[in-house]
């Protein structure tokens, strides 16, 4: 097996870290190891190691190879690679299938959990509302309960203003 | 302003209190967070990054927290004041490199660092003594909360808060704590401590955070997943942890008090003999031995001797705090002659360590050989 660092020298170094039941396991030959501070285990995590790793060859399979430009700023694969770091906010978006198997292998979930900007938490709560009365309002057209139907129209129309009046602001 | 008179004097710095203060030295929650419309930092070009820095710092000082602030672009601080910035924890060593277009926000009281344009557009900490993650955390929900009323935030309701590190995002959070863990080094059980706590998903850094040696015996222990977990579970999970670490430490001095008490004097009592007679002294030598004789005062090996007088020496002693002090440049050589002779003034009045009396059972004082 050759290093994942280097991939010249035989890989004798194997690491498998274990969280939440999610296995990583990193092969590397000694040099690389003392390179990354492995056998130093105070001055070592994975998570580090792990990045610029595996990442950047993730991303270019799903991004359909190396040529891949953010449309914002410009940022490639080729970047990547070298940085180990992205472009803008927005590359998260131009990258995003490859990205999806990295974070999954760094995180605990793929899903945000915590806090939202205050804003945004208005409008998603807003939007969620609104979801619902959509499908209220169809469940009423299909019962023809028109009456229902009208206020539940009368409703969603308020709601789509304040939602434009958010995105306004 | 000058940083200098700005900052608190480190004699007052290792002062403070606070919870636990004998294992944990500090408490810190840091949150990166950036701007929508602008690229990350390490790709930005100089006019992006002046214009975002011209958007984050008025915002940023216009904070009621941040009331008298020292606000600063990093070109206007020579490298030896980010230096000392660095050896007070205030800013990363990555921070400490950057010039034009990146800044630094720091309040009064010095609980509260923001960083503009590090690796993110905002890198912002709060601050605390002792074992106080979640005031931190509360701290810095709460500067943040504020600054998204001024500034427009890149985040995504899948991914959470975008940053430029792929391992940063989600809730952006760094939860940590930093640990002098003297006994659990010399009970020689620190490796499988680091190991369960790597295991659990958390990460063990050296002094200084990211790729550092763990040098005095000082330990960061935080979190490394930030996406798919809330941060006051993060908090939580960190509090936990870090009890656990502290009765290990605790459990480990008072074992090797017991069983090793010679070993444990030996090691004190060198360390004191050589800080206080040293007349050449590395950086690195002194915070190891600084450790040992911060164990010695928890032993209360050295009576009425404060903590106090270790911890700032712990920060005197770095180089550039060493630099700071004299008007000339100093070579690595004058630096350690320079050191020593500090220490030894500091350490002039204070006794050699006393050695505790056996305790009641008989023990002989000698080491007991392990099973």
């Amino acid at each position: 097996m050759l290093c994942c660092i280097c991939k010249e020298r035989e890989a004798t170094v194997h690491l498998t870290q274990i969280a939440d039941n999610k296995m990583q396991k990193v092969d590397l030959c000694e040099e690389c190891a003392k390179n990354k501070g492995v056998n130093d285990p105070t001055g070592f995590s994975l998570a580090d190691l792990l990045l610029g790793l595996g990442a950047s060859q993730e991303i270019e399979q799903a991004s359909g190879g190396a040529d891949t430009r953010c449309p914002r700023c410009g940022f490639t694969q080729a970047d990547f690679k070298k940085a180990g770091r992205l472009g803008c906010p927005e590359c998260y978006k131009t990258f995003a299938e490859g990205l999806e198997t990295l974070l999954k292998s760094m995180h605990k979930g793929t899903r945000h959990v915590g806090k939202v900007p205050d804003s945004l938490r208005q409008t998603r709560d807003l939007s969620d509302r609104l979801k619902m009365l959509q499908k209220k309002l169809a469940k009423a057209i299909e019962e023809e309960n028109f009456e229902e139907a009208a206020l539940l129209r009368d409703e969603i129309k308020q709601m789509n203003a304040r939602l434009s009046n958010i995105a306004a602001t | 302003m000058d940083i200098h008179d700005f900052l608190i004097s480190p004699a007052e710095t290792a002062r403070r209190k606070g919870p636990h203060d004998r294992i944990v030295m500090s408490s810190r929650v840091r949150l990166a967070r950036n701007l929508k419309d602008a690229p990350f930092p390490g790709w930005a070009k100089k006019p992006d990054r002046l214009k975002v820095l011209d958007t984050i710092r008025p915002a940023v000082e216009s904070l009621p927290e941040m009331k008298d602030a020292f606000s600063a672009s990093m070109d206007s601080l020579s490298s030896l004041d980010k230096q000392i910035l660095v050896e007070r924890h205030l800013i990363s060593r990555e921070h400490a490199a950057k010039t034009s277009g990146s800044g630094l926000i720091l309040n009064r009281e010095e609980t509260i660092c923001v960083m503009v344009n590090e690796e993110d557009h905002l890198r912002m900490q709060a601050l605390r003594p002792g074992l106080q993650l979640r005031q931190a955390w509360t701290a810095i929900d709460s500067l943040d909360s504020q600054l998204e009323k001024k500034l427009d935030y890149a985040f995504s309701p899948e991914l959470g808060y975008l940053t430029a590190c792929p391992t940063n995002i989600g809730t952006g959070i760094r939860v940590s704590a930093m640990l002098h863990l003297p006994g659990l080094v010399l009970a020689e059980q620190i490796n499988p401590i680091i190991q369960s706590v790597n295991k659990l998903g958390l990460a063990v850094r050296g002094l200084y955070g990211e790729g550092t040696e763990a040098l005095g015996n000082v330990f960061q222990v935080s979190n490394q997943m930030t996406l798919g977990e809330s941060e006051s579970a993060i908090v939580e999970r960190l509090e936990k942890v870090l009890a656990q670490i502290i009765e290990h430490e605790g459990n480990a001095r008072a074992t090797l008090l017991e069983k090793k008490p010679k070993m444990v004097y030996n090691h004190i009592g060198r360390a004191y003999g050589i800080l206080a007679n040293a007349h050449s002294i590395s950086s690195k030598e002194t915070m190891n031995l600084l450790s040992l004789m911060r164990l010695g005062v928890d032993l209360e090996l050295f009576p009425g001797i404060d903590r106090s007088l270790v911890d700032e020496l712990f920060i005197l002693t770095q180089p550039a705090h060493l630099q700071k002090q004299h008007a000339e440049k100093l070579s690595a050589e004058e630096r350690d002659l320079l050191r020593a002779d500090m220490v030894r003034g500091r350490l002039k009045n204070v006794s050699r360590p006393v050695v505790r009396p056996p305790a009641a059972g008989g023990s002989t004082g000698l080491d007991k050989p392990d099973k």
